[in-house]
């Protein structure tokens, strides 16, 4: 198994990205070049070009960019860990019982979470975000709001799936209670899928989030949120291609590589929805 | 009659992410023009691998060799055997459900099969002309009601998973014999259907077959269903063949001790393998020399030497032992 | 008759849901903080004046009132007032709509075109360098921010090479509707200046949408490709001798591309999703600026049209792909 996991270089890479990630979030501080950057203003060192002082360039306020989006790593993980947690502790227990039982609530559950997908998520949390106020809880609550329903849907179907399989009726007949059986027996064998389904939906939550940033709905300045640093580089467009530039890569190479984890983990853990790929 | 196909002692090695699994080690035995074989053996044993070889179809990750089959005088290992497959040789598969595209009718796939491989076609024919089309679609009637379908006319026109599966499978047996072969490879043709039809479907086959003149090479785990049926049986053990008789003197006077105890456990099927202490070696780490050796009550130093034994006690009847003395079945 | 059953059981579940989907929404915009009535009235106005209008919309009314009102309302076909534009929501969604169904479509025709070939032969030749590039290319697609890969294409098309506008969908007023899709109308009038103008225009917001959504039809083709040649009756046309470009162009890439059908579903939803941010970045006068204005002004009747709206779309389109989907399989008739 883990042998299988080492040999997939797709999972090393996106492993290596998330990783290189969180490290930049904890070793934020000691890292930058410039940690006062982040709030500060130079106006003396205002829209620099990338070179040997400021690696990647400096933004408006003459603030480091390596600096801001080491600080922005910080900021993306607290939104889509927590925006992310808050959906599958929502999500996978509504599925869980959903599934597991065959009654009127089982149909009213998966009914409401046709609800939430029947539009697009995005639009779902803007209105949210913009009705709480730009703040970063209020983007994670938006976020979770509306990103539940997925890990709802997967572990609904999963755990119907399940639930005529011998090992489940043979617990049901030794007499374990519900809650028992749903905990001890239907969630292990469906934690991969939820394992998997989370590590993608990571990446999906950063790129909304990023979005909502950058529509000026997320945390407010001068916080280094990444989608927002692209939204203040318009203005300094075409002279200022350095400033819209990292942030973004920054967001391509941090949703690459949970995508590319997502996808290594589903070929390895769970041969059932292997794709060949 | 001289021999229509000759397997010559060969080795398949598939190469997978824990090693070279060994399915197939120098396997040999023949099959003459209009008979119709049995290979038997626990699933496992290779003989998928086996009939895959003769088809032509091994996965990518197949390493062939050495050894060689020769299929009336053609070496079928050396060059493209296009020609060869589903004309001389056809195939009828386990499960006919699967082997159907569920997307196109009865009729689309059958009219597919005789625009490539009719016995009319001349090789190399590009078109599909009027003619040959029309004189095609008669032969598919004719080979329907061949196996006993009624009203060929509609069923053409159904989608396979409109068929039972018994009428997939008489069909799958149509095809087989449509492009008139000399050869078909029948994969356990009856695993995927019901024991009351079981029968009638390889009766039919045998009759077909043997109307035709056609040999037929058929894989099974029972050997029921092979002294039913067959004019000769191959046993098969761990990827190695282990002995080939006629059908009577293969049941009376078994020489191989695997085949002798396989037959002791009987009505037991083989997949059970009771009474047969030990476990069926890995492809990846085999014993050396005969792979049964482990588990032989006759077993001394000279089975675990590489050198292939090989014995022919009366003609015919050919056991890979160093001690083909007759097993007392009773 | 099972496709029709489907279709009608389909149908009578749309009308739940979109209640559902209002009752939501209209949670959502009635704790907004700001008091419609007085957003409505002006800044300025006097008390009075804001409490008449209060009690004209019906504002005064306790919620569940005002919401089966308003669901009332939208049966007969009326949506309300816009407070931002000051016309009926309704006509405000008509006519942004052809701006945002032009898009789309172009995108979307453009991400098949390009990206269900790409799928195919990418699997077909599985682990050759093309394959490997398709593959990274599509990683990318799906991992890059719309916004930003917007910006750089205006960097790049727009401010360098001087090639397409920057923002906008047409210079002055466009060609006098007749459908609405600007490249359409011009090209029936045979005014070819505004067909190229409008393409030039259409440019960028198609290619900024069109290439996530390529990627998804990319990625599902060419696992679905692979998919198909895993299984039986692949294997049993390849021992039976059936030329190989027959069994792949006719036998698995039906199969694959049914598979591949179903996701456009999602790629659509996508794609409205997209458009909100695409929109307001070309400053594209279509659905998606409409819904983003209305909800940075707080106009609670443009939002909830246009969520309806969207959602009414995308549940058509996932019914109209249930139906196709099923017409193409026989299994599902």
């Amino acid at each position: 198994m883990l042998g299988r996991l080492a040999r997939d270089r797709a999972l090393l890479a996106g492993l290596a990205i998330v990783t290189l990630l969180v490290l930049a979030a904890i070793f934020a501080t000691p890292l930058s070049n410039f940690p006062g950057d982040v709030t500060g203003f130079n106006p003396a060192q205002r829209l620099k070009p990338p070179g040997e002082v400021y690696w990647l360039g400096t933004d408006r306020m003459g603030a480091d960019l390596f600096s801001r989006l080491l600080f922005g790593a910080r900021l993306t993980i607290l939104i889509s860990v927590s925006a992310t947690a808050v959906a599958v502790l929502v999500g996978v227990p509504m599925g869980l019982v959903a599934g597991y039982y065959d009654r009127w609530f089982s149909d009213a559950l998966m009914r409401i979470s046709d609800v939430f997908l029947a539009v697009p998520q995005i639009v779902l949390a803007i209105a949210i975000a913009q009705t709480l106020g730009p703040a970063i809880h209020n983007v994670i609550l938006a976020l979770s709001a509306t990103y539940w329903p997925f890990w709802a849907r997967i572990v609904y179907a999963e755990t119907r799936s399940l639930r005529n399989e011998v090992f489940i009726e043979a617990a049901v007949a030794m007499g374990a209670s519900p809650l028992r059986v749903m905990v001890l027996h239907v969630l292990p064998s469906i934690a991969s899928s939820i394992i998997v389904r989370t590590t993608i939906g990571m990446g999906g939550t950063i790129l909304a989030a990023a979005s909502l940033g950058f529509l000026g709905l997320g945390a407010p300045p001068p916080t280094p949120e990444w989608g927002r640093m692209i939204a203040e580089s318009r203005e300094f467009l075409p002279q200022a291609w350095w400033y819209a530039t990292a942030p973004g890569i920054a967001i391509l190479l941090v949703v690459m590589g949970f995508n590319l984890l997502g996808d290594g983990l589903r070929d390895t853990l769970d041969p059932r929805i292997r794709r060949g790929s | 009659m001289g021999l229509l196909l000759d397997i010559r002692e060969l080795s398949v090695a598939f190469a997978t992410g824990n090693g070279m699994a060994r399915v197939l080690d120098a396997v040999s035995f023949a099959m003459r023009q209009g008979e119709i074989m049995g290979l038997v053996g626990e699933s496992g044993c290779g003989k998928t691998t086996l009939a895959r070889a003769v088809l032509g179809v091994l996965p990518e990750t197949a390493v062939v060799g050495p050894g060689g089959i020769s299929f009336d005088g053609r070496d079928l290992l050396a060059g493209d055997t296009q020609d060869v497959r589903g004309r001389l040789i056809t195939f009828i598969p386990q499960d006919p459900l699967g082997a159907f595209s569920p997307l196109f009718t009865i009729g689309d796939q059958m009219g597919e099969l005789m625009r490539w491989k009719s016995p009319e076609r001349v090789a190399g024919e590009r078109g599909y002309g009027r003619g040959r089309r029309r004189a095609d679609a008669a032969r598919i009637l004719a080979a329907l009601r061949d196996v006993q379908l009624p009203d060929p006319e509609r069923l053409l026109r159904k989608y396979p998973h409109e068929l039972s599966g018994g009428q997939r499978q008489r069909v799958m047996i149509a095809m087989a014999l449509l492009p008139e072969p000399r050869l078909v490879i029948a994969d356990e043709p009856t695993t995927a259907l019901d024991v009351t039809i079981q029968a009638q479907i390889l009766k039919l086959l045998r009759r077909l077959a043997s109307e035709r003149g056609a040999s037929v090479l058929f894989t099974t785990h029972d050997l029921g269903t092979a002294w039913e049926i067959c004019d000769r049986v191959t046993v098969m053990y761990a990827g190695q063949e282990a002995e080939t008789a006629e059908v009577a003197d293969f049941f009376a006077r078994p020489r191989h001790p695997y085949t002798g105890m396989l037959l002791a456990s009987l009505p037991t099927s083989v997949a059970a393998l009771r009474g047969i202490p030990g476990e069926v070696p890995s492809p990846f780490a085999p014993p050396p020399g005969c792979r049964f050796h482990p588990r032989c009550p006759r077993a001394t130093e000279i089975c675990r030497e590489p050198r292939i034994a090989s014995a022919e006690p009366s003609p015919g009847h050919h056991v890979r032992c160093h001690h083909p003395e007759v097993w007392d079945v009773a | 008759m099972r496709l029709l059953a489907l279709a009608l059981r389909r149908c009578l579940w749309m009308p739940p849901t979109l209640l559902g989907l209002a009752l939501i929404v209209f949670s959502i915009s009635h704790v907004i903080p700001a008091d419609p009535a007085r957003v409505l009235a002006g800044e300025n106005a006097p008390m009075e004046q804001v409490e008449a209008i209060r009690h004209k919309f019906g504002l005064d009314k306790p919620l569940p009132e005002q919401f089966v009102r308003y669901v009332g309302d939208v049966v007969r076909g009326n949506m309300g007032i816009s407070l931002y534009t000051q016309r009926p929501v309704a006509d405000d969604l008509v006519e942004r709509l052809p701006a945002t169904f032009e898009l789309a479509l172009y995108a979307i025709a453009l991400a098949v075109l390009v990206g269900l070939p790409l799928g195919v032969v990418s699997a077909l030749r599985r682990n050759s360098w093309l394959d490997q590039i398709v593959r990274l290319v599509t990683i990318g697609g799906l991992a890059m921010a719309a916004f930003w890969l917007a910006i750089l294409l205006q960097l790049l098309f727009s401010m360098h090479l001087n090639l397409t506008p920057v923002q906008g969908r047409i210079d002055g007023w466009g060609p006098d509707p007749i459908t609405g899709f600007y490249t359409l109308d011009a090209l029936i009038r045979g005014d070819f200046e505004t067909f190229f103008a409008a393409l030039r225009y259409l440019a960028l917001p198609m290619l900024t949408l069109a290439i996530p959504a390529m990627a998804t039809i990319v990625r599902f083709t060419r696992a679905g490709v692979l998919n198909v040649m895993q299984s039986q009756f692949v294997f049993y046309q390849a021992a039976m001798g059936l030329p190989r470009r027959v069994v792949i162009w006719k036998y698995i890439l039906r199969a694959a591309l049914i598979g591949t059908l179903t996701q456009i579903g999602l790629v659509f939803g996508n794609l409205l999703a997209g458009a909100v941010v695409v929109e307001t970045v070309f400053s594209w006068p279509g659905l998606g600026t409409y819904a983003y204005q209305s909800i940075l002004q707080s106009d609670y009747n443009a939002i909830m049209g246009f969520t309806l709206f969207t959602g009414s779309v995308f549940i058509g389109v996932n019914l109209l792909v249930d139906v196709a989907q099923s017409v193409l399989d026989p299994r599902g008739r």
